[in-house]
């Protein structure tokens, strides 16, 4: 057990919640305290020393406050163009009076809902900081979309942080989709500080039979933001589960996305980009985990990175003896734009079941001289050129987002990025 | 238009050229040819600036301006135009893009207003035409999944859309059928003119049928061997290489 456990703060904050879900947090608080900070020797967090910087930069493991924002600053923070619904957090609390009332969808802070099976997807056992948030967790939210309904328009949860230096947050989001229902999720937060602060979140998602989600995230919090996001969805019988995961800063950022398919027919997909410079460093853990016949998953991932940055990959494909016919692909693909970033990519097949199709790929490299050199040979300056071959190379994963407004937004974001920075 | 002095490059240590020299005046067309691996694509990635090559010794001069002081892509925007041997595959960039992207800096430092959209448009069908190239084609990625025909007329297309002084041709009708031989001899014969120049390089003499050259030249272990005309193509259909490898080999010995 590593000795920040036994840092008085963290202790303080263990036991000082009260937020309703005694239960589960004592089950999340039993968890933490038998797996404790993950320590250089676990090999889940090999590449990704978080709790060292944790060690160095979280002084005071105090839950930020929730903040006063005004309707302006919402306004002012929405990707042009967006015409979807807006929830919207400070700190990780849920701010109703800033929020759309959304038709036929129910909204609530999760402390409303009490008997909310939360940890029942996201499993406490499987990874500290998923622990931790169950634990402490700020008070959380409670999306469900009933049964058949069709939710046109993407639903934002637009997150503001403004942490003092040192703190933590903890947001915790339950998400259900009734049988048949379709909805689109974007993620995106306005970091408002420039200090050092560590969000640790939890997200659940629940898909019914042929249900459709799709969950997109946005990370660009700055370069001081320590966080880990674990997001764990069980999709069901013809249900549908796509994400995209888009990373472009960060101190120490750890994904784990986990895809539990537990019907058949079914389909998880993934995707990722993380566009990285300075010292950032991005650790993206996937896990599929396939337990019933003939369903899908598609996953792909690729990375740019420039500077002292650094990007991990690690991609679970777990196919169980019943699941049989199952087709599983994974890519990741990086290109090194400096000699000192590093990229660990690792597959991880465990494959039980003897009739399925499973593929894999990992490269690393550099940008492609020859492609380079023909651009030029047009009269394209060579900035201009390799800016255009590197947003090819992440466009493969933009064009998975299906709002537009958002995926221009991003899009943006990628083309600045790679044209001033890179 | 261009001048080549005792031009030598190596690439890995590795000699390849070992003193080519040619001068190419404005409205000739140049025909290189040569046994596989004498440098003849070497000799065109020098001039497009490939920078792998290092030139050792030796100048290129290009319309009074030392070629080899330039970027690649000053070199193209002065009006060197490389077709490759083997055209890039580029997923992602689509081909209308990138062409509007280069002919627009091209233009730019020509000093040319550059060209909108719709403007754009009525010189790329324009050009189009000339190469007979569809227009499903240029809404794909750039020569992605492109047949060898279709990626040997891209290359004249796009040279038709970038309006260069010195076109070089590097083997753009090795693998065509003759129909699509025509169809890029035509291209490239419509946009010959007495301003501009051509070197075409090739291995099969059927190629100087179409596009009919002033000089030939051969190239061999990186040196230019023998100059002639148009009968020396046919002279090298007719008996291979070896007499002249011969002829250069028992001089070397002398
Ligand atoms: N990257 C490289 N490293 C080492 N040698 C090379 C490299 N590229 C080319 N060469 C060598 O340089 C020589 C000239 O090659 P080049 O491609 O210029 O020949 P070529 O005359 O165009 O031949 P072909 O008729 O086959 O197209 C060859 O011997 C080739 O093997
Ligand atoms: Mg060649």
């Amino acid at each position: 057990m590593s000795t920040l456990i036994k840092h008085e703060t963290l202790g303080e904050m263990l036991n000082s919640s009260s937020k309703g879900f005694e239960k589960a947090r004592a089950e999340g608080k039993e968890a933490f305290e038998n797996q404790g900070f993950p320590t250089n020797k676990s090999e889940e967090y090999k590449f990704t020393a978080i709790s060292k910087k944790l060690e160095q930069s979280i002084q005071n493991y105090a839950l930020a406050e929730s903040f006063e924002v005004t309707a302006e600053d919402v306004k002012s923070n929405l990707f042009e163009g967006y015409t979807g619904d807006v929830l919207v957090f400070t700190n990780g609390h849920f701010q109703p009076n800033l929020s759309s009332a959304i038709a036929g969808i129910e909204v609530s802070l999760l402390s409303e809902k009490s008997d909310t099976p939360v940890g029942s997807i996201a499993k406490p056992a499987k990874d500290p900081f998923c622990a931790l948030n169950q634990a402490a967790f700020t008070d959380g939210i409670f999306i469900s979309v009933p049964k058949k309904a069709v939710v046109e328009k993407p639903i934002l949860l637009l997150n503001f942080n403004k942490a003092i230096n040192g703190q933590v947050i903890q947001p915790r989001v339950w998400i259900e989709a009734g049988d048949f229902a379709e909805v689109t999720f974007i993620n995106h937060t306005v970091n408002l500080s420039d200090v050092t602060y560590f969000s640790n979140k939890v997200t659940e998602i629940k898909g019914g039979v042929n249900s459709q989600i799709r969950f997109y995230k946005l990370q660009n919090e700055g370069k001081n933001v320590i966080e880990v996001s674990n997001t764990e969805t069980d999709i069901h019988k013809d249900g549908r589960f796509s994400s995209v995961t888009i990373s472009l800063s960060g101190e120490m950022v750890r994904n784990n996305l986990s895809i539990n398919i537990l019907g058949s027919n079914s389909e998880g997909n993934m995707y990722g980009l993380y566009l990285l410079n300075g010292k950032s460093h991005v650790d993206n853990h996937t896990n599929v985990d396939h337990t019933v016949p003939h369903a899908e998953s598609n996953e792909l991932y690729k990375g740019i990175l420039a500077d002292h940055s650094r990007g991990v990959f690690n991609g679970k494909i777990f196919v169980r003896q019943d699941a049989q016919k199952t087709n599983a692909f994974q890519q990741n693909n990086n290109i090194l734009l400096s000699e000192d970033a590093v990229v660990n990519t690792k597959p991880q097949l465990e494959i039980w079941a003897d009739d399925v199709k499973c593929s894999h790929g990992c490269t690393t490299g550099q940008l492609d001289e020859e492609a380079l050199f023909y651009l030029q040979a047009r009269g394209i300056a060579k900035d201009q050129a390799k800016g255009l071959l590197l947003y090819a190379f992440a466009g493969e994963v933009l064009e998975h987002i299906r709002d537009e407004s958002f995926r221009k937004y991003c899009t943006d974001l990628v083309q600045d990025r790679l044209g001033s920075k890179f | 238009m261009l001048s080549i002095k005792n031009l030598h490059a190596s690439i890995e240590g590795t000699p390849i050229l070992r003193g080519i020299n040619l001068e190419v005046k404005a409205g000739e067309v140049h025909a290189i040819m040569g046994p596989n691996g004498s440098g003849k694509s070497t000799l065109a990635s020098v001039l497009a600036g490939r920078e792998e090559y290092e030139v050792t010794e030796g100048e290129v001069i290009f319309k009074g301006i030392d070629l080899l002081e330039l970027s690649p892509e000053v070199r193209a925007r002065e009006g060197v135009f490389l077709a490759f041997q083997y055209p890039v595959e580029i997923p992602g960039v689509s081909s209308t893009n990138f062409l509007r992207t280069a002919v627009n800096q091209v233009r730019e430092y020509r000093g040319l207003e550059p060209l909108d959209a719709v403007k754009f448009l009525t010189l790329m069908k324009e050009k189009m035409k000339l190469v007979e190239i569809d227009q499903k084609l240029l809404s794909r990625s750039l020569n992605e999944g492109f047949s060898g025909g279709e990626k040997k007329r891209n290359e004249i297309f796009q040279m038709a859309m970038l309006d260069p002084t010195l076109s070089i041709l590097d083997e753009t009708d090795s693998g065509l059928d003759i129909d699509a031989l025509r169809i890029v001899s035509n291209g490239v014969n419509q946009l010959k003119s007495d301003k501009n120049a051509t070197i075409v390089v090739t291995h099969y003499q059927r190629l100087l049928d179409y596009i009919v050259p002033d000089f030939v030249h051969v190239l061999y272990n990186g040196r230019i061997v023998k100059s002639g005309t148009k009968e020396l193509a046919m002279e090298l259909e007719e008996k291979g290489y070896d007499w002249i490898k011969e002829e250069v080999d028992s001089k070397a010995t002398v």
